[in-house]
């Protein structure tokens, strides 16, 4: 399926999207196909809203955002989640906040169809009064002194359609992912629907020769979008880098929003798709996001003889 | 080594190496990149060649090629001991109580060493929106101690009152009856000295200074009425030998080291 395909067949206006990848394998490139499309109030779900984020509420995707880290990495700021949450400027924009683990968990109740998930959170956090999924439970057990013991609960979260990016998978939609795993895998089970995109296709041998790689089985898949390149400025392992530099840039870019719809103009609605993104880069821009190989050393799955 | 003007201390060379002298005999630490990651890497070459970094992306046991410039930089997973998946990281490794001392830093703090990253102002329209949490909760609550590097030491930094508690130290978490991991932050290492407290009940107190840096100066950058304690210590200038690894070895391109 092509990426505008799957966009235009999962990802409906007031939809409830979850886009996961933990800075690396980000989904840059299926965010920017949804702003192509003018996608509207969107409840956009992503542990680390970053750029991609900024980008689609700049675009006027997202009307609420549930994270737990709302800022440009370590290069900085948002400046158009700042601009909405400081000043209302252009509109307001609700928001849910959470720890990071909170959201962990959300996702893991979502994935497993559980009402709740407890962590040893929270206790003492301001968070709990301006969020009120953030709940206390008795526990049913007795706690380690014997009495009784109170406990944070998140609810689960179950996106009607989750984005990821991997690096490859087969045709049946069975994805491998390798170096920083994050929460792609839970994220998928707890949607409806799920979109893996991938940096190649292969063939089902190439996966089956190593099916501990495979993190998201097909069965959890409903459509497989190749999109080389497509978690630029985040990174594929093994296949090019992190665009620091970008990162960099987008925290003064974004201070001005004139800048940042310009951008948006030139890069993204200036763009048929992301093929034509990544030309625009040129290659000499991707030549310095170039990696050098380290492989792993084979494993032997042994087979009966 | 005797240093030219040109090479004189800079704030984040004092604070990686005070940080990393209180990482001797720890051997598992929760960091973020900059400060937290000088002092880590300096006090593998020198007090504490033990250590196991862990980061937030999930990484165990790094062994970077180049300086890491994310704390999901490439270059920390290729070669690390692991890599785990975020339910293991944070509900097995942080939440399971593996980490021995985390590193955090904050926009705000108070006398308890609790913690804001969220707002400057009220959280509903804030003067200014911070990132908040990331996993700032759970390294607190669940770390067996937290340090905290803040590079300013202000009236506006270290605060009586937080303007929004993201963070909360175990002394919060418990008037809830919630009982954390940890004792929460027992070092603060700032641009004017050194802040500690032990334990579950107690207040920061001023351990030392830097060279050159009065009690009465720490007291005045703070916003509550400071606890010192009854010997202040000076701090104990970097040495040759540390400020040779951090510039050589550590950080030679001066990406963290302003």
């Amino acid at each position: 399926m092509s990426m505008r395909e799957a966009v235009a067949a999962f990802v409906q206006d007031g939809a409830t999207v979850g886009l996961e990848g933990f800075t690396h394998l980000i989904p840059t490139a299926a965010g920017h196909e949804i702003i192509r499309q003018g996608r509207r109030d969107l409840t956009v779900v992503r542990m680390t809203a970053d750029i991609v984020v900024d980008q689609m509420i700049a675009a006027g995707c997202v009307s609420r955002l549930v994270s737990s880290f709302v800022g440009n990495s370590s290069a900085g700021s948002l400046g158009e989640l700042r601009r909405r949450v400081e000043r209302a400027d252009p509109a307001p924009l609700a928001f849910e906040e959470y720890s990071h683990y909170g959201m962990v968990c959300r996702y893991l109740a979502g994935a497993q169809r559980l009402p709740f998930y407890p962590l040893r959170s929270y206790g003492g956090s301001d968070l709990p009064g301006v969020n009120g999924a953030l709940r206390k439970v008795t526990s049913p057990y007795p706690g380690p002194d014997g009495g009784s013991e109170e406990i944070y609960v998140v609810p689960p979260v179950n996106p009607d359609v989750t984005i990821v990016h991997a690096q490859r998978a087969d045709r049946l939609g069975n994805t491998q992912i390798w170096g920083l795993t994050g929460i792609q895998a839970e994220a998928v089970y707890a949607a409806d629907r799920a979109i893996v995109v991938v940096e190649e296709l292969v063939d089902e041998r190439v996966v089956r020769s190593d099916p501990n790689r495979t993190l998201i089985p097909a069965h959890a898949v409903d459509a497989v979008v190749v999109c080389p390149r497509g978690a630029h400025p985040s990174f594929a392992q093994g296949y090019y880098d992190r665009d620091n530099a970008f990162y960099r840039a987008w925290s003064h870019m974004s201070a001005d929003p004139e800048r940042l719809r310009e951008w948006l103009d030139e890069w993204v609605y200036g763009t048929a798709d992301h093929a034509e993104y990544a030309a625009k880069l040129g290659e000499e821009y991707w030549a310095k996001l170039a990696v050098g190989e380290a492989l792993s050393e084979p494993v032997d799955y042994g087979r009966r003889l | 080594m005797t240093l030219t003007p040109s090479e004189a201390v800079t704030s984040s060379e004092l604070l990686s190496v005070v940080a990393s002298r209180e990482l001797a005999s720890r051997r598992t630490v929760f960091a973020g990149i900059g400060l937290p990651t000088l002092a880590t890497e300096l006090a593998r070459l020198t007090v504490a060649p033990q250590i196991e970094v862990v980061y937030e992306s999930g990484v165990c046991g790094a062994h970077p090629s180049h300086l890491p410039e994310t704390i999901a930089d490439a270059v920390l997973i290729s070669g690390a001991e692991a890599v785990l998946s975020m339910p293991a990281l944070f509900g097995y490794v942080l939440q399971g109580g593996h980490i021995d001392v985390g590193f955090l830093g904050a926009a705000q703090i108070d006398r308890w060493g609790n913690l804001n990253t969220s707002v400057i102002g009220d959280w509903e329209r804030p003067d200014v929106r911070l990132p908040g949490s990331g996993g700032a909760i759970e390294v607190m609550a669940n770390s067996r101690e937290v340090f905290v590097v803040m590079r300013r030491h202000t009236p506006r930094s270290f605060t009586a009152a937080l303007d929004f508690c993201t963070t909360p130290g175990p002394d919060r978490a418990l008037a809830e009856g919630i009982r954390p991991l940890g004792v929460g932050v027992t070092r603060v290492i700032t641009e004017l000295g050194i802040l500690a407290r032990e334990g579950i009940g107690e207040e920061l107190r001023l351990v030392a200074v830097h060279p050159g840096v009065t009690v009465d100066q720490v007291r005045e950058a703070t916003g509550w009425e400071l606890e010192v304690a009854d010997s202040v210590a000076t701090v104990e200038p970097p040495t040759a030998a540390e400020l040779r690894l951090l510039r050589k070895d550590v950080d030679p391109g001066r990406v963290y080291l302003r």
